[in-house]
């Protein structure tokens, strides 16, 4: 049924995809995570208002958030070749996916921060926990399970993008679903790739949410 | 007349919002001293809440000044202030415990914020939560705690910063009254114990009148009465305070249309048969509608509501008779 030179192909897409989606997760949210933090801590209901970097980081997320991924992957090649060399394969997908994620991250992670508790933030500044500390221990801390919800949304979010970077060269299983099996029409290389892809997000959402809920202390 | 370790001087608290301005506290001026379990009374809305965080600049007041240890509050750094508020513990209505800690950790969580290792403050945490009578819970979660369990946990995280002040903010509201009394037992014996100024901030006169020795009645943002708690039992003076102190009998005043009068007996007066001689002296019975003995602050009060005769004249003379007894007597009659 498939040709041996195929399975490897489909293999090593899987692999790249693998790759891709992790690190850009990663990165996404070395990026994503200090911008939710600062959007949840500066907005006027923070523990640290500041209306102007707040507005700024505000507009700014807006904006990238608002572009549509295959309009930035082109507009990026550019900064991608600056930043990795070239501007087609793994390495090059992974730069307008971190950018394309970290405001989309930094969303999910600023609207975890602010289901936490006030009243738990407000017993840690009667205790004259500065604000790294309350930061640290309290928003993040409380919000762990939400945001770990978070990087499992993200996670399969990323995957879905990293298909479409298929369409301008990258690598991974969505890339070879768009050109072995749509450009060329090859149902037996069009379906696998899409049914391991589906299985993968199914996956990590499942072990995503069950991280999450073994991790979660509020239920009795 | 004891040290004073709280004092507040004009102090205001405006809040500006789209919908105009609040003055959720006005023009306060208070005086608590060492060793103090003082109340602050009010109705919901009336700005204990907001007077309470003014105590430790949770709520940076608009006007006038904090002292406590005779330290001027608002002109500390962030940082002189974040250690000045280590002395100064808070408990919360809702308890506000870490939800994702268990029970040790949120006890060991200000010596942390302190910059102890966490060895050592779970180390530490364990006497203190001996002190509350929680030991065998110290790996429990909160949601796995009851309501007055939660707030003991709280109360050893207070006391873990070996705080000179106590501030609580409606503690014992989210209780029933079996957990309420003994949380309050608890505060006391904190109070008598390790010294801690305790300052209790309430909708209930029955906290006020079960742990406090001194109490602020507070309405619209102003402090409208101040004193003891026995003055503020006997007698209250203004209509709001009279509103707390009677609320607790208003389901009996509701029954009976007719003229009532509240008559309050100490020590001093529970050596005359008071209802008995005025019923021999006018020749007209009365009839009680509610009694009731408490201990406040130490010393037993009986409180009564009697039942007016309908004939206006004795009722009258027998008014006359129990004010001059000096029983605190005044009449009570429900108005919705």
């Amino acid at each position: 049924m498939w040709t041996e030179q195929e399975l490897l192909m489909i293999l090593q897409g899987l692999w790249e995809t693998i790759i891709i989606v992790f690190v850009s997760t990663f990165f996404g949210y070395i990026l994503g995570l200090p911008l939710g933090v600062l959007l949840a801590v500066s907005d006027s209901d923070g523990i640290k208002p500041h209306p102007l970097l707040y507005k700024v980081l505000d507009v700014i997320t807006n904006i990238l958030r608002s572009v549509p991924f295959i309009i930035l992957l082109v507009v990026l090649i550019p900064f991608t070749r600056a930043i990795v060399g070239k501007s087609y394969g793994t390495a090059a997908t992974i730069v307008p996916l971190v950018i394309a994620a970290a405001p989309f991250i930094g969303r999910m992670v600023e609207s975890s921060i602010k289901e936490v508790d006030h009243g738990v933030i407000e017993a840690a500044q009667s205790m004259g926990a500065s604000t790294f500390k309350i930061i640290w221990n309290v928003l993040l801390a409380e919000a762990r399970t939400s945001l770990l919800v978070g990087v499992t949304i993200a996670f399969g979010t990323i995957l879905g993008y990293s298909a479409m970077a298929g369409a301008v060269g990258g690598g991974g299983l969505g890339s070879i679903a768009i050109r072995y099996g749509y450009n060329r029409w090859q149902p037996h290389i069009l379906w696998p790739s899409v049914i391991i892809l589906v299985l993968l997000v199914q996956f990590f959402q499942i072990l995503g949410m069950k991280i999450s809920k073994d991790l979660d202390r509020r239920r009795t | 007349m004891g040290e004073p370790i709280i004092k507040l001087e004009n102090v205001s608290k405006t809040f500006s919002s789209l919908n105009g301005e609040v003055e959720a506290v006005r023009n306060i001026d208070l005086t608590i001293e060492k060793g103090d379990i003082f109340g602050i009374i009010g109705l919901s809305g009336a700005g204990k809440s907001t007077l309470v965080r003014c105590l430790n600049l949770l709520e940076r007041p608009t006007e006038g000044k904090v002292y406590v240890d005779g330290k001027d509050m608002m002109s500390l750094s962030n940082r002189e202030l974040a250690i000045e508020r280590r002395d100064i513990g808070m408990i919360f209505q809702h308890f506000n415990l870490l939800m994702q800690r268990n029970v040790l950790d949120n006890v060991a969580f200000p010596l942390e914020i302190a910059g102890e290792k966490r060895a050592a403050a779970r180390k530490k945490a364990e006497k203190y939560l001996h002190t509350v009578g929680l030991s065998e819970k110290a790996d429990a979660y909160p949601a796995q705690l009851s309501g007055g369990q939660k707030q003991r946990v709280a109360i050893a995280r207070v006391l873990a910063s070996d705080p000179k002040i106590l501030l609580c903010d409606e503690a014992t509201s989210a209780l029933d009254p079996q957990t309420t009394k003994s949380i309050l037992e608890l505060i006391k014996d904190i109070n008598r114990d390790l010294g801690i100024t305790v300052v209790i901030i309430t909708h209930e006169m029955s906290v006020v009148q079960e742990i406090c020795n001194k109490v602020a009645v507070l309405d619209h943002g102003s402090k409208v009465e101040e004193g003891t708690v026995e003055e503020l039992f006997r007698s209250p003076k203004t209509e709001e305070a009279k509103k707390l102190v009677f609320s607790e009998t208003a389901h009996i005043r509701r029954m009976h249309s007719d003229r009532q009068i509240r008559v309050i007996f100490d020590g001093k007066s529970a050596f005359e048969p008071i209802l008995g001689n005025i019923t021999l002296e006018l020749k007209t019975p009365v009839n009680i509608l509610y009694a009731n003995t408490q201990t406040i602050n130490g010393n037993a009060q009986g409180e009564m509501i009697l039942q007016l005769p309908p004939n206006k004249e004795i009722a009258d003379k027998m008014v006359e008779y129990f004010k001059e007894k000096n029983l605190g007597a005044e009449e009570v009659n429900y108005v919705d």
